[in-house]
This record gives structure tokens, C-alpha cells and sequence, in this order.
């Protein structure tokens, strides 16, 4: 082999790079994030899997029909009316963003920038 | 035709992880026993590769100059067209690796009335070429959010610049928008340019049909079908392989297998292709090599070794040969002692 020296290395730091996943977690299993779930309701706005999944849509297109075409309709749940909102909805019945929101969002590093404008729930 | 085998290969891969994830059990194989299988032939190939390219000897420099070489130090010479120390040999290579310098070269030539020939400068193989490399490059360290934990700030800073446009929810990324741009620019760059077109092979379409699909189903399982793309249970799977203690907690969809089944081909496909030019790039004696060839003695590392062998040393070798034979010599044989 010729040039071992400058090519072991950089072998070496290509390796390393690679296997940044590996040391970087250090083998521990992380710890999964459990958001606390409303005690007094039971049912979300849409079915559970589909809510987890797909909220983030939700939002955006209850965002677009109030505030685009002006449909302000309500939904019921358990006999009660919810507007399509985050505050007004989502926040009424999750009542905390640390405890709910946020710890799924830390987990997956994600920051919804509405916070910006909307107000979380003081807590 | 040399796009349709590939076409169908890909979208043979495609659906063998479609079909086979419907059967229970296989979720299993296509999400922890094929990505550690794609993970060792390419971290193994890769390596096996790099080190066989460095057992090849460079007898002498064969640096590509395409400037004014080193000659009088009052004559200007081109330093990164010509690099004649190790200096300007690492300023050459950094401007290759991270801005594709050399794809300015790119000529395109042109025959006018005349006949006029002009070879002029084609930059848009640059610019696609670029636009890609940086947005894979984005797109991979992102991913990283979903391998790391806790996540480093650096991962969250390259997410909230990708996302900066704050169009829908979830956020488009800039970056998936320029890697499809990219990827449509360079397919049909091969289809559509004839002397390219010509010298395209099977394997230049493959990784390209190859990537565009990751993208797609990337792309699709965040903004189109979101349907059981549950993050938090796709985090835990790829935590748990890289801290090879793999679970699989939910139905994860489909569409997330087959995203990651070409990937694993695509690792798995790395090291025995043209793709390997990301170790080979460093590697190229062409590029990493001072073009002083005139200035240092370089000596071929196989020649066998021969001593040197004078004039007097020989005479002393063969005076007595050389004495009967009448050949003159410069040191006479010592007197015979009566
Ligand atoms: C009527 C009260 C109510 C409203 C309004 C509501 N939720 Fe829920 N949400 C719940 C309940 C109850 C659950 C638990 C459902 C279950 O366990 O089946 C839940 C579950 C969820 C989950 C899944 C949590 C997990 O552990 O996977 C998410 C995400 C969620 N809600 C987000 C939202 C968002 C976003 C909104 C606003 C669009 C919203 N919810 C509006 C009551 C509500
Ligand atoms: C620039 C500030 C701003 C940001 C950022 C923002 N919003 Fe809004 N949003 C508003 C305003 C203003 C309204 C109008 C309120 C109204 O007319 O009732 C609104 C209304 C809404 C509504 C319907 C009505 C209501 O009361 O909630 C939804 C749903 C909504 N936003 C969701 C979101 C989501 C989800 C995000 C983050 C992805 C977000 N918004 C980010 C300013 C903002
Ligand atoms: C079960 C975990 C979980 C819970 C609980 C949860 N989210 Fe999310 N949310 C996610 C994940 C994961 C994403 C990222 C999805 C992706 O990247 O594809 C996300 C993304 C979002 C986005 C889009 C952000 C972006 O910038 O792309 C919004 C808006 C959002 N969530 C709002 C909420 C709100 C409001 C709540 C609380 C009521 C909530 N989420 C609770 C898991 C959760
Ligand atoms: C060659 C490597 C890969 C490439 C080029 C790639 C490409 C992409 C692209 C372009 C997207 C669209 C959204 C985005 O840009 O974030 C995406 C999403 C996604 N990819 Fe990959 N991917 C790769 C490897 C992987 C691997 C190894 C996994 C396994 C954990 C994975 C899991 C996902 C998931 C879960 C999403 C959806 C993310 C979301 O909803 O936000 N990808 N991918």
C-alpha cells in the first residue's frame, strides 16, 4: 500500500462520520416521549392513529378554510361544540403544550413556528 | 433504450418491498435485517474499494495542469492550474470537493455559418451538479433527527434554514424541491444531449432512477400520504438500530419500507459503482498530485534496486582480463613480486 498514512486516516474519519448514529447514542435506547392525554374526554377530532399522524394537516387545512374562504363551521365532539381552531379547539382539550405537544416535538425535533402568533395556554 | 431496464429495476424494487411488507413477519426483515446487511456491504466495500485503490503505485506525477506550469521565478505560473507544492495542491482539491471547479470546463461546441467552431463554457451541469450534491448532502443531516437523541443543535439549525419558507404543514423544505429540480435537470441532460446520450450507460441511469425514487417516496410519506407515518415509532426503530437493540412498536406504512429498501440498495449498490467517486475523488492522481515532476526526484516504487557501478570499480573487476587481452588500462596490475 502506498500512502498508508494519509489514507488509513482518512479512512478512519469516513468510518466515523458514517457511525456518528452509533457513538453519538452511545447504545442507550431513548426515552420515548408519552404526552399526557386529556382525562375528561375521550375522543380526539379524528381517530387516534389518524390524529398522530396527520394533525399537522389538519391544522393547515382548518388554517386554510377559516381564513381563506371564511368557513368558520364547528365540529362536536361528545356533545360538545369545538370551533376549528388551534387555541379555541385543540388547546381547550390538551390544556398544556409542555406536557402534550411538546414532548412528542422535542423528541422529533420539530419547532411549529405558530406559536409565533398563537398563544399557548399559560401554564 | 438504455433507461428501461433501470426504469424497471427500480420499479421492481419498488414493488417487492411494497408487496412484501403486506405479509406479517417481513417488517421485520425489510427494517432491521436488510439495512444492517446494506450497512456492512457498504461500509466493508467502501473500505475494500479505497484500500485497493491504494495499493495501486503512482510512479510519477500525472497531475491534469491546464495552466502556465512552474518555470522561472520571474514567469507568473498558475497556482491552481499548476500546483507545485502541497499548499496549493490542497487549495486545488478544496475548490474540486466542495464547488465542483472543475465542471466550469464544461464546454459545449457549436458550429456557426462560417464554419465557426466555438467551444464556449456550459454551466448549467455545474449548477444542477451542485444543486444536488448540497441538497442530498441537507437532506441527509437531517435525517439525522431521526437517529440521533437528544438532537444537536446543528441538525435543528440546517432544519430551520431548510424550512424557512414556512409554506404549509408540515413545512416544505427547500431542499426536496432542488434535489427534484436537480435529478429531472441531470436525466434528461442524458436524454436529451446527444453525445452524452450516446456514452450513457445502464449504470449512469440506474443510481438516478435509484435516487429519484427515495426522494419521491421521501417526499410522498411527508406531505402526500401521511396515512401511519407515525414519526415517533419511526424514530424508535432507527434509534433502536443504531444502538442495535432494534424494535418495530407500530404499523409503520408501507411506503416508509419502501423508502428505506432503496436506500439499503442504494448502500448496498454504493461501493461497486461510479457513485464510489465520493471516496475516489480524494483519491485521483490526477487532481491531488504537485506538478513537480522537474523540481523532485520521484522514483518508480517497483524499479529493482542497482548499485552503482563506476568506471574504476569495473577496472578493478576485470584488470587482469582486461591486461591479457591488451585492452589499455588507466592503473596497471601491481608488480609480480620475484
Ligand atoms: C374534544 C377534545 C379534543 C380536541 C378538541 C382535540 N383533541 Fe387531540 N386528543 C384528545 C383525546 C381524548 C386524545 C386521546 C385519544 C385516544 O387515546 O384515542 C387525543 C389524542 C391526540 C393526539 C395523539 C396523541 C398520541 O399519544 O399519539 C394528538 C397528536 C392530538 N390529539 C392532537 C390534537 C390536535 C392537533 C388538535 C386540534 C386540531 C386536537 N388534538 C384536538 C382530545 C382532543
Ligand atoms: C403570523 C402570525 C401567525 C402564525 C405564525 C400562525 N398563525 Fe394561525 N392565525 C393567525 C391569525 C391572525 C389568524 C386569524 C384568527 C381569526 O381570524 O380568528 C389565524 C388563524 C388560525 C386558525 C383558525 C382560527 C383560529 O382561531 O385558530 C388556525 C387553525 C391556525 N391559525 C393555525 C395555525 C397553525 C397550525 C400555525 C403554525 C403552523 C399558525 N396558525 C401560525 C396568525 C398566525
Ligand atoms: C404523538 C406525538 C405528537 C403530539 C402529541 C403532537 N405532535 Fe405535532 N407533530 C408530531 C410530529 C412527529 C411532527 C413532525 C411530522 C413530520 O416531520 O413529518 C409534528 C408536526 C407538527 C406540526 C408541523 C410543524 C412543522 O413545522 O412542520 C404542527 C403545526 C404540529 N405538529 C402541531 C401540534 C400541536 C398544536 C400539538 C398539540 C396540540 C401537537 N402537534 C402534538 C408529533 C406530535
Ligand atoms: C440516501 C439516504 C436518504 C435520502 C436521499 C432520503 C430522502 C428523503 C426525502 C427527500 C424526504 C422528504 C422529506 C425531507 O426532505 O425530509 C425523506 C423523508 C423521510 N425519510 Fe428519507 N432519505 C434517506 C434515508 C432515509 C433513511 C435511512 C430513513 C430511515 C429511518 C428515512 C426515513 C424517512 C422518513 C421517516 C421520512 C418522512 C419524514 C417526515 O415526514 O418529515 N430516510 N427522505
Amino acid at each position: 500500500m502506498y500512502d498508508s498514512g494519509k489514507i488509513i486516516t482518512g479512512l478512519i474519519i469516513f468510518v466515523l462520520l458514517v457511525t456518528i448514529p452509533v457513538w453519538y447514542n452511545r447504545g442507550t435506547a431513548s426515552n420515548v416521549p408519552e404526552p399526557e392525554l386529556p382525562k375528561d374526554v375521550k375522543t380526539c377530532v379524528l381517530p387516534k392513529a389518524e390524529i398522530t399522524a396527520k394533525h399537522m394537516q389538519l391544522l393547515n387545512q382548518w388554517r386554510d378554510e377559516v381564513i381563506r374562504t371564511g368557513d368558520r363551521s364547528t365540529l362536536e365532539i361528545e356533545g360538545k361544540q369545538y370551533p376549528k381552531s388551534l387555541m379555541l379547539a385543540c388547546m381547550k382539550c390538551h390544556t398544556s403544550k409542555v406536557k402534550f405537544c411538546d414532548k412528542c416535538h422535542d423528541y422529533a425535533s420539530v419547532k411549529p413556528y405558530c406559536w409565533d402568533c398563537h398563544l399557548a395556554p399559560v401554564e | 433504450m438504455k433507461y428501461a431496464f433501470p426504469l424497471a429495476a427500480v420499479i421492481a424494487l419498488v414493488l417487492i418491498a411494497l408487496i412484501a411488507v403486506q405479509i406479517p413477519g417481513m417488517q421485520y426483515l425489510f427494517g432491521v435485517v436488510v439495512p444492517y446487511l446494506a450497512m456492512a456491504l457498504f461500509l466493508g466495500g467502501f473500505c475494500y474499494r479505497v484500500i485497493h485503490w491504494a495499493k495501486s503505485p503512482v510512479p510519477f506525477r500525472i497531475p491534469t495542469t491546464c495552466g502556465q506550469g512552474y518555470t522561472m521565478p520571474w514567469i507568473k505560473y498558475d497556482k491552481l492550474e499548476a500546483p507545485v507544492n502541497t499548499g496549493q495542491v490542497v487549495a486545488r482539491m478544496f475548490l474540486e470537493i466542495f464547488l465542483f471547479r472543475s465542471l466550469w470546463r464544461n464546454t459545449k461546441a457549436t458550429v456557426y455559418s462560417g464554419p465557426k467552431l466555438t467551444y464556449e463554457s456550459s454551466k448549467w451541469l455545474w449548477l444542477f451538479g451542485i444543486l444536488f450534491h448540497y441538497s442530498f448532502l441537507v437532506i441527509i443531516i437531517r435525517h439525522m433527527r431521526l437517529f440521533l437523541d437528544p438532537i444537536p443543535g446543528i441538525v435543528s439549525f440546517i432544519e430551520t434554514g431548510d424550512s424557512l419558507l414556512q409554506i404549509g404543514a408540515p413545512v416544505m423544505y427547500t431542499t426536496d424541491v432542488t434535489i427534484i429540480l436537480a435529478i429531472l435537470f441531470l436525466f434528461a441532460r442524458r436524454v436529451f444531449n446527444p453525445q452524452v446520450r450516446y456514452i450513457s450507460l445502464v449504470n449512469d441511469y440506474f443510481p438516478l432512477f435509484l435516487i429519484f425514487g427515495i426522494c419521491t417516496t421521501g417526499i410522498l410519506m411527508r406531505f402526500f400520504i401521511r396515512t401511519d407515518v407515525d414519526i415517533n415509532a419511526i424514530k424508535q426503530l432507527a434509534v433502536g438500530l443504531v444502538t442495535f437493540s432494534p424494535t418495530i412498536v407500530a404499523d409503520i406504512s408501507s411506503l416508509f419500507y419502501v423508502h428505506l429498501f432503496l436506500v439499503c440498495t442504494l448502500l448496498a449498490y454504493f461501493p461497486f459503482s461510479k457513485l464510489m467517486h465520493m471516496g475516489g475523488v480524494f483519491l485521483s492522481p490526477t487532481r491531488n498530485l504537485a506538478n513537480n515532476s522537474r523540481m523532485v526526484r520521484h522514483i518508480n516504487p517497483w524499479n529493482p534496486e542497482i548499485k552503482p557501478h563506476s568506471y574504476a570499480g569495473y577496472e578493478d573487476e576485470f584488470r587482469e582480463d582486461m591486461v591479457e587481452q591488451g585492452i589499455p588500462v588507466e592503473k596497471e596490475l601491481p608488480a609480480q613480486g620475484e
